[in-house]
């Protein structure tokens, strides 16, 4: 750090005059003498009681279960029930979903299982440590793989977990897929981008609660806007919100609408601090287009690009606002995240529940982000 | 050889057509709503119509209705988002500067082994509450041995973090789904009895927004330099009047860009609000949901809603795209 260091040996300030009284003296030196303190600690102790504190009381909260009795409401601590009854018991299908039978199915885990082996065994030789995690994190990796594997057989049924994964991770893809494209287009210094880039910021200010009802207007196959589309296609009679893939795409098309212009401006950014020279001589080299792409100015954008990611994947763990109000988390459950089926859990006084879902999706994102930020975030960074 | 700065006149027609089609995809939907609620019910039910005067004929009956009839709950719904919104705003922009400027002036040493005993004790009261103790009881003796513990051991925590860790603290806690922590604050504010009023989402969004505010204000301020500040010093001016009358006219561009981000955080929010309010302090997210909960999807009452609701961040985001955009990029690359 650069700052100076937290001179405590500092002379009180000289504006405490001989007309001011000795305790307001004294406070005015102390305030001096702990400016470093004074500065933080608001800050800490409104983060202290709105995180840490509810963690652990939700922590216990998802311990409980609320039992309703002559017009009262008892406590009951009931341990790892409500963890159980969303993994093995009456919430399992609901939450996890119900898997189809599909021989590619384990086929692909098969082959995903040789790979994992085939990278610990060189791990292995390489002598370097930690078998027992590196088996145990492998063993993570090969169970998820199956829970999302076996959702997509025909004939199965997706989970809260499942669909937010979908959300998460289709999502992320698309929204940086089309922003980088659209970046790229803007980048090339064309008179009247600006416009396009004070356009292309709009949906990020606009409440996603709007938002998810011009979508229901918009996937109105015979009353919307897009109504002659729909027809051209054969699609008069479909209805988006009816089809449970067709809700979920719904609930994607509006979460990319709103978040595309975020990669779009973080992107735009990285590749304006790109020194024009390295573009030229790759050019001159006779780099095609695409070669300038992949050998010039993606390197560039990396360190950008891994960050933008992470954020876009832990926001995309809470999407509940479009869900909620585009599909109402239907039909059935199919449109469902976890966040809502915890609000549909809370709502139904099923606390315990609610709070087991919420903690579960703590430890989901917090696992994730963790992997992603010690595995992929140096590397691309170039510190490893 | 071509010449990578001059792209071919054809490339150039691409990418406007591109950029003209995305342009359309982000306004289409803006300009249905804003159409939809010029139309009368039979317009929208006789299948799409797209343009004023031309297809169907404007009415203001939609936009007289939610004034006139529905006046009353938007009005309160509207003035609930924005003194919200801006209240929090206002204090997480205070807070946030605070502990920026605390993060990038003064050198921290939190000990492990502190924070360590800190956890056990605050362990130790939940408990000791959860036991049956009255829960100021339990504070009380959680606090009591947290500084016994700092006064005897203290001087024995060798480890500890910096800066670095502290600021890595606090935007850490965006990885928190707010549907963890919501709960628990929903029982705080039932045993407060601020349920379903402005203050409780006030608080909630500050807490919410302020680990992004520090972050933003942190990199301001590292890019505010410090010879004016260390002269003021050796003048004798105190900490806290180098903070407000030198530094914070320096960092004004970051404050303002900080302020409407978290503005617009705050006025979109829907989670938290959905928990803890219900009439009193409902917000316009809120009013929104619940119109077509009660009343089924009236889509011309709708639209004019929306507008309303949109058009201050809109409006904003537009006037002021310089600076969230600054914003958003610091909190992305810095990240």
């Amino acid at each position: 750090m650069r700052a100076p260091k937290d001179d405590s040996r500092q002379v009180p300030s000289e504006r405490t005059g001989p007309g001011q009284s000795r305790p307001l003296q004294r406070l005015y030196g102390w305030l001096e003498h702990r400016a470093g303190l004074v500065f933080l600690l608001p800050a800490v102790v409104v983060i202290l009681g709105f995180a840490i504190f509810p963690l652990l009381g939700s922590l216990y909260t998802s311990l409980i279960r609320i039992r309703f009795s002559g017009g009262q409401t008892e406590l009951d601590f009931v341990g790892l029930a409500n963890y159980r009854k969303l993994l093995l018991g009456s919430e399992q299908a609901h939450f996890l979903g119900r898997g189809g039978e599909a021989l590619w199915v384990w086929v692909t885990l098969f082959f995903l299982a040789l790979l994992l082996a085939w990278g610990l065994y060189r791990r292995y030789r390489q002598g370097r440590g930690g078998l027992a995690w590196s088996l145990l994190g492998g063993a993570l990796v090969l169970a998820f793989a199956w829970l999302v594997l076996s959702r997509l057989v025909p004939g199965s049924l997706l989970g809260t977990l499942q669909t937010t994964l979908f959300y998460v991770f289709a999502g992320t893809a698309l929204q940086y897929g089309l922003g980088l494209w659209l970046a790229l287009l803007c980048a090339e210094r064309l008179p009247g981008t600006r416009f396009f880039r004070v356009v292309f910021m709009l949906p990020l200010a606009i409440t996603p609660v709007g938002i998810a009802y011009m979508f229901r207007m918009l996937t109105d196959t015979s009353k919307g806007p897009l109504q002659p589309l729909w027809a051209a296609l054969g699609l008069e009679g479909f209805s988006w919100v009816n089809d449970p893939w067709g809700a979920r795409f719904a609930v994607l098309i509006g979460d990319t609408w709103q978040w595309t212009p975020f990669a779009f401006i973080v992107l735009l950014a990285a590749l304006q601090s790109i020194p024009q020279e390295q573009i030229e001589a790759a050019a001159v080299d006779g780099a095609t287009r695409w070669q300038t792409f992949r050998y010039v100015i993606f390197p560039y954008l990396l360190p950008a690009s891994a960050t933008l990611v992470l954020i876009r994947m832990i926001e995309g763990f809470k999407i509940v606002d479009l869900p909620n109000i585009l599909t109402n988390g239907g039909p059935g459950t199919a449109t469902e995240s976890i966040t809502l089926h915890a609000y549909f859990a809370w709502r139904t006084l099923d606390v315990g529940t609610a709070a087991a879902l919420g903690f579960t999706l703590l430890v989901l994102v917090s696992v994730f982000s963790t992997v992603y930020a010690r595995a992929l975030l140096p590397r691309a960074r170039g510190e490893g | 050889m071509r010449n990578p700065l001059k792209p071919s006149p054809l490339q150039v027609a691409f990418t406007y057509a591109v950029l003209v089609i995305a342009a359309i995809v982000v306004l289409f939907p803006l300009y249905w709503v804003a159409v939809t609620s010029l139309k009368l019910p039979i317009d929208v039910f006789n299948g799409p119509f797209y343009l004023p005067f031309v297809d169907f004929k404007p009415s203001p009956h939609a936009w007289q209705y939610v004034f006139g009839v529905l006046g009353p709950d938007v009005k309160r719904a509207y003035l609930n988002t924005a003194s919200v919104a801006l209240a929090s705003a206002a204090i997480t922009l205070f807070l946030g500067a605070f502990a920026a400027y605390g993060l990038t002036r003064f050198e921290y040493r939190p000990r492990v082994g502190a924070i360590v005993a800190f956890i056990g004790c605050l362990v130790l009261g939940v408990v000791l509450s959860v036991l049956g103790t009255p829960v100021g009881v339990a504070v009380a003796v959680a606090l009591a041995l947290f500084f016994l513990v700092l006064q005897t051991l203290g001087r024995r925590f060798k480890r500890s973090l910096g800066n670095q860790d502290v600021a890595f603290w606090m935007i850490s806690n965006r990885i928190l789904p707010p549907v963890v922590v919501v709960i628990p604050i929903y029982l705080l504010f039932q045993q407060l009895g601020l349920l379903d009023t402005r203050t409780a989402l006030i608080a909630s969004y500050t807490a919410v927004n302020l680990p992004i505010a520090v972050w933003l204000m942190r990199d301001y301020f590292m890019g505010v330099p410090q010879d004016v500040e260390e002269s003021a010093q050796i003048d004798g001016a105190s900490r806290y009047r180098i903070f407000f009358s030198i530094v914070l006219p320096l960092a004004a561009p970051g404050l303002v860009a900080t302020f409407l981000l978290v503005l617009v955080f705050a006025w979109n929010e829907y989670l938290v609000a959905l928990f803890l309010s219900k009439a009193n302090a409902q917000t316009m997210p809120l009013l929104v949901s619940a119109m077509s909960g009660t009343r089924g999807t009236e889509w011309w009452y709708m639209s004019v809603v929306i507008l309303i609701m949109i058009l201050p961040v809109v409006v904003m985001a537009i006037i002021l795209e310089r600076y969230i955009e600054r914003g958003l990029i610091v909190g992305a690359v810095k990240g």
